[in-house]
Parts: C-alpha cells; sequence; structure tokens
C-alpha cells in the first residue's frame, strides 16, 4: 500500500488530497499508468508529465524512482513559494 | 537557526527586532520580506497558499542547511505562511546575519531562490468570480542554476 498525495491542480483534477493505493508498481512512472488506467480523472492530472513533480517520501525525486519500501508518493505542479 | 511554517499573520519589523537582538559577533543582517501584491488584471481578492505538511519543514531546513555549508552565518530565520492571505499581508521572510555584508546578501537571496522553486508551496489568486494557480516562471528554476554554476 502506497500512500498518493495530490496538491494544487493535481488535487483539483483527482477530486481528493490523498488516497492509500494498492499497488504492485515498481516504479513512480509504472504507477502513473496503473492510475491512468482507473479513472480519466488521472488522465487528466497525468496528461502532461513535463509540468508535473513528484516527491518520494518527501523528497523530491524522478518519475523512473523505485518504490520498494516507500510509504509516500506526492504528485504536484512547480512549486511557487516565496 | 529557525524555520516556522504558519498560517498566522507575522510582525516582519518585530521578528527582525528579536532576530538581531539575539545575535553576537554579526556585523550585518539582511531581511526579505514577501508581500501579496493584487494580480496584474487587478482586482484580487485574496491568496491562497496551500503546502506539503511535513515535506515543507523538511525541505526548507535542508535548504538552510546548504546555505550555512555555503557560507559562515551567525544565524538565519525563515517564516512561511500558508492558508488564506489578502494583499498586502506578509506572505514570508527570511533573515540572515553574517560577519560581513557579502555573505549575509548572498545567503539571504540563496534562501529565497531556493525557496520560490523547492519549497512545496503553491499560491492561488482568488478573484472576485475566478481564481488561477500561480504558474512557476521560467526565471525560477533559472535562478537556481547560478548557485549550481558556483558549487565548489
Amino acid at each position: 500500500m502506497i500512500d498518493c498525495l495530490y496538491f494544487a491542480w493535481v488535487r483539483e483534477r483527482i477530486g481528493a488530497p490523498r488516497e492509500r493505493v494498492e499497488t504492485s508498481a515498481a516504479t513512480v512512472m509504472e504507477l502513473v499508468e496503473e492510475l491512468r488506467g482507473r479513472d480519466p480523472r488521472y488522465g487528466a492530472a497525468f496528461a502532461d508529465l513535463s509540468a508535473l513533480r513528484v516527491a518520494v517520501d518527501q523528497e523530491l525525486s524522478g518519475f523512473d524512482a523505485p518504490l520498494a519500501g516507500v510509504r509516500e508518493v506526492a504528485f504536484f505542479p512547480p512549486m511557487t513559494g516565496g | 537557526m529557525s524555520v516556522r511554517v504558519q498560517s498566522a499573520r507575522f510582525d516582519a519589523g518585530a521578528e527582525l527586532n528579536a532576530f538581531s537582538a539575539g545575535l553576537e559577533n554579526a556585523g550585518a543582517v539582511v531581511s526579505f520580506t514577501g508581500v501579496v501584491r493584487d494580480r496584474e488584471a487587478g482586482g484580487m481578492v485574496a491568496m491562497e497558499i496551500e503546502h506539503y505538511p511535513g515535506m515543507t519543514e523538511r525541505a526548507i531546513a535542508g535548504i538552510v542547511e546548504e546555505a550555512r555549508r555555503r557560507w559562515d552565518l551567525a544565524d538565519a530565520l525563515v517564516i512561511h505562511r500558508h492558508g488564506r492571505l489578502v494583499p498586502a499581508e506578509p506572505i514570508m521572510m527570511v533573515a540572515t546575519a553574517a560577519r560581513h555584508r557579502l555573505a549575509a546578501f548572498e545567503a539571504a537571496e540563496f534562501l529565497m531562490d531556493y525557496l520560490k522553486s523547492r519549497a512545496p508551496f503553491w499560491k492561488k489568486e482568488i478573484g472576485p468570480r475566478d481564481a488561477a494557480w500561480v504558474a512557476a516562471k521560467d526565471g525560477d528554476e533559472a535562478a537556481l542554476g547560478r548557485w549550481a554554476a558556483r558549487e565548489q
């Protein structure tokens, strides 16, 4: 089980801030593909991966990051702090 | 070193005074305060700032740690708000203290550049009838490049 977190317009498109996902995906990219297949909302949120950032266990990562032992994956647009 | 992530409004002047009062052997104090401004189109009612609790604190602590590695800082302060803010309210502030001004200025700029695109905050501008997420600017990412180029 992995906790998936969504922020900003990713959250709005998916319609939830977080959810627990039962998955055997080996990488973030595989998880994205799996979610895309589940519901069109994910297709809308993950349409352009170049516009998305991902954090694995609260560290910025790439879409090729492995998920073995990972508890939390977050998807969000480029950050706009400051 | 102090990092605070909070929804409550803060008084940048009082914070700067408190920061400065606790210093020893620092000849330079630099501070920056970010303030909610109106949209270019005008009519902004509020700014909503979303963040990623947990990662936010970790990311900022990591950025401050990196600044301390690069510059000999006597102290540093980062305050960043989240939640609903109205125009003219302070969003965030950084303060740095060092023996000499160059280190204090550079470290403050470094903190700002990294907070902008490496701390998990997202701003949404709320108008009277519409709302839109603020898009990151190409320049934000490019600003990090100048620090990478100087990495020893």
